[in-house]
């Protein structure tokens, strides 16, 4: 008798143990600690807790080493605890022109108040593998690295405030002033289901989460002609901002913790002739994330398209088609769904496939007679 | 898996909030018929695609007196049943059965079970589409504008089109219904052998898309009319063969590859259908 469908318990507890064996590897080799991963691939950790909207490098440490390295997975394991969590209330909206800056750029002035900062970034590096770093480095290099990081951010640490560049335009009137528009309250995605059209707000915060590779295309899109929003970055910038909270039993705002966030803002195709002036677009991501800030930038600017008036000709400009498909829990689980059993569905299929052949046979049959 | 509570967190993994968000969501869809309600799905902790609207559903209807079956393709024993069955039977301690008549909750993907559902049991519904006319039109903006003012041409003009190239209506599963004459609505992905089960069924049928955040409903004696037309009437799949382990041939049956010469077998898709009947046969 067929009992292949039997004794899914057991496959399933078999399934559990064959990946805990396999997450950890050779014994032989050292168990990775949370701390390791923190702090030596800390982009992966910023991925994870940007699109998984909760910013606690130790537990994206965790879900990291847990999902043996696949990020998505990762990022899957931090949204499903973080949807547990208590919401204690809002914090009030980080500044950002008070970050301590780490990096900070702009690609429109040649110089700007506070300066060009490039700070640590893959952006001049020969990518030319680092045999260094193949075996243990000495103990040397490794202090060598130190202290010349050390007197680079002696720099750092004498910074004067900076202005974010966007700001100074702002104050010419000759980009768009930034303005919370209608949504003044800002929703909650996690909270609420989409709705469309959708506010700007909810556009921020669904691109905020979305998947880094589809806002990566998304953007790009755009700059080969599919909705091209001539963009210009005006400012890049990364470092640590303050969260501050106002707990309703003290009524004043009171620091809770540091972020590090990345922010890009661009200046994009102006609208207007005699009042012209150019408009925005504007990315943020947790920790440092500026291939996806930039990205998200390009398409919160492409997906204004309706409001400022232009031709919707290119999928980035499509609000629907990006909001809908930019969640890579919702497309990860929903793609790989196909692989649960669907006997049902293809047993009926079978039968209309079968039943049309056979249609046509008789047909045929009955025309020849 | 233990059966135990899971520390940190409440019972039946949701919070007491968020169940009574969607439980205000299934109220208005019981309310209204067949019309999908919004709701604010939460990530759950199996993915998308897995029956995360189903789950949300009945981990907001189940209590502790409540016994709970699970199934997926008819069958209680496929991987997924069996890992939704343990989810629950861990986080709301809850009593399971694969029996349908003992059931007062059954969640389900792809089936409605053989055995006729009774009054007091709730079926509730893996859903992955909810959208009966979203292959037709992609929006959802014009979507919800074409069930708002009943404009559901598209529908029948696609109908139409399988008999002019077919001679047939060419779809076998997600076979769309009317319901109580007011909206299309997508069965989920069973087969339309399943159709008529929905119709006037004495339970109440939940339907939870978790990824699309929607919920809609089925209440108890309620009309559910599959789309046809007068000279191609609605009909169900039927088999040449009969169960080969329990000899029924009026249940939805399954196919299964036995070699690699085209030799094959049939057999119930309802596990709990085929074993009670090899019961009976046997007498005990």
């Amino acid at each position: 008798m067929y009992v292949a469908v039997k004794g899914g318990e057991k496959a399933i507890a078999a399934a559990h143990r064959m990946l805990a064996r396999e997450r950890r590897g050779d014994e032989s080799v050292p168990e990775l600690s949370l701390e390791q991963i923190r702090e030596q691939l800390s982009l992966s950790v910023d991925r994870v807790m940007s699109e998984g909207s909760l910013y606690d490098p130790h537990l994206a440490a965790l879900a990291v080493k847990q999902a043996r390295g696949d990020l998505m997975e990762a990022i899957f394991l931090l949204r499903a605890y973080r949807t547990t969590l208590p919401r204690f209330g809002y914090a009030l909206p980080v500044d950002t022109s008070r970050m301590h800056i780490r990096r900070r750029i702009s690609a429109t002035f040649k110089d700007v108040p506070g300066g060009q900062i490039l700070g640590p970034t893959f952006d001049y590096t020969h990518r030319l593998l680092d045999w260094d770093l193949s075996g243990h480095r000495s103990a040397e290099k490794d202090a060598d690295a130190l202290v010349s990081g050390e007197m680079d951010g002696a720099v750092e640490a004498t910074q004067e405030a900076m202005p974010r560049v966007l700001d100074v335009l702002g104050r010419e009137g000759i980009i768009e002033s930034e303005t919370s528009g209608p949504d003044s309250e800002p929703g909650d995605l996690t909270r609420e289901p989409l709705t469309l059209p959708a506010g700007r707000s909810m556009r921020l915060q669904n691109l905020a989460r979305a998947d880094e590779g589809f806002l990566l295309a998304m953007g790009y899109s755009t700059q080969r002609g599919f909705g091209n929003s001539h963009p210009f970055v005006g400012e890049i910038r990364m470092g640590e901002v303050e969260v501050e909270f106002t707990p309703e039993e003290l009524g004043f705002p009171v620091t809770i913790g540091e972020i590090t966030l990345t922010e890009c803002e661009t200046v994009n195709q102006f609208i207007g002739s005699g009042d012209a002036r150019f408009t925005r677009g504007y990315g943020l991501t947790f920790g440092q994330g500026e291939r996806k800030a930039m990205s998200m930038a390009l398409v919160d600017r492409s997906l204004r398209a309706g409001e400022l008036g232009e031709e919707v000709r290119g999928p980035a400009q499509d609000g629907e088609f990006v909001l809908y498909h930019s969640d890579n829990v919702e497309a990860s689980g929903f793609v790989q769904h196909l692989k649960l059993p669907h006997y049902v569905d293809f047993q009926s299929e079978l039968a209309l496939v079968r039943g049309l052949r056979r249609d046509s046979t008789d047909k045929e049959e009955s025309h020849e007679r | 898996m233990n059966a135990e509570a899971m520390p940190g967190y409440n019972y039946a993994y949701l919070d007491e909030q968020t169940k009574g968000m969607i439980r205000r969501a299934i109220l208005k869809a019981v309310a209204i018929p067949g019309y999908q309600v919004p709701f604010g799905s939460r990530e759950m902790p199996l993915p998308y695609g897995w029956g995360t609207g189903g789950i949300q559903i009945t981990a907001s209807i189940i209590g502790p007196d409540d016994v709970l079956k699970v199934i997926d393709q008819g069958a209680d024993d496929t991987t997924n049943a069996v890992s939704i069955r343990s989810f629950f039977a861990r986080t709301a301690q809850v009593a399971t059965t694969t029996t349908t008549e003992e059931a007062t909750v059954i969640q389900t993907r792809h089936r409605i079970p053989e055995a006729p559902l009774k009054s007091g049991q709730i079926l509730v519904y893996q859903v992955p589409i909810p959208e009966p006319l979203r292959f037709m039109e992609p929006s959802e903006s014009e979507t919800r504008t074409m069930h708002a003012l009943e404009e559901y041409g598209v529908m029948h003009v696609k109908l139409y089109e399988d008999i002019a190239e077919h001679g047939r209506i060419a779809t076998s599963y997600n076979y769309p219904v009317k319901v109580e004459d007011r909206y299309i609505m997508c069965p989920s992905p069973i087969p339309k052998f399943d159709n008529p089960k929905m119709d006037n069924c004495q339970a109440l049928q939940l339907f939870g898309a978790g990824r699309e955040k929607r919920i809609y409903a089925i209440p108890p004696h309620t009309r559910v009319k599959s789309l046809d037309f007068e000279d191609h009437p609605f009909e169900i799949q039927s088999w040449d063969e009969a169960c080969s382990i329990c000899g029924s041939r009026k249940s939805f049956l399954d196919e299964i590859i036995t070699d690699d010469h085209g030799g094959r077998m049939f057999v119930c898709s309802d596990s709990d259908f085929c074993a009670r009947r090899v019961r009976e046969q046997e007498g005990t």
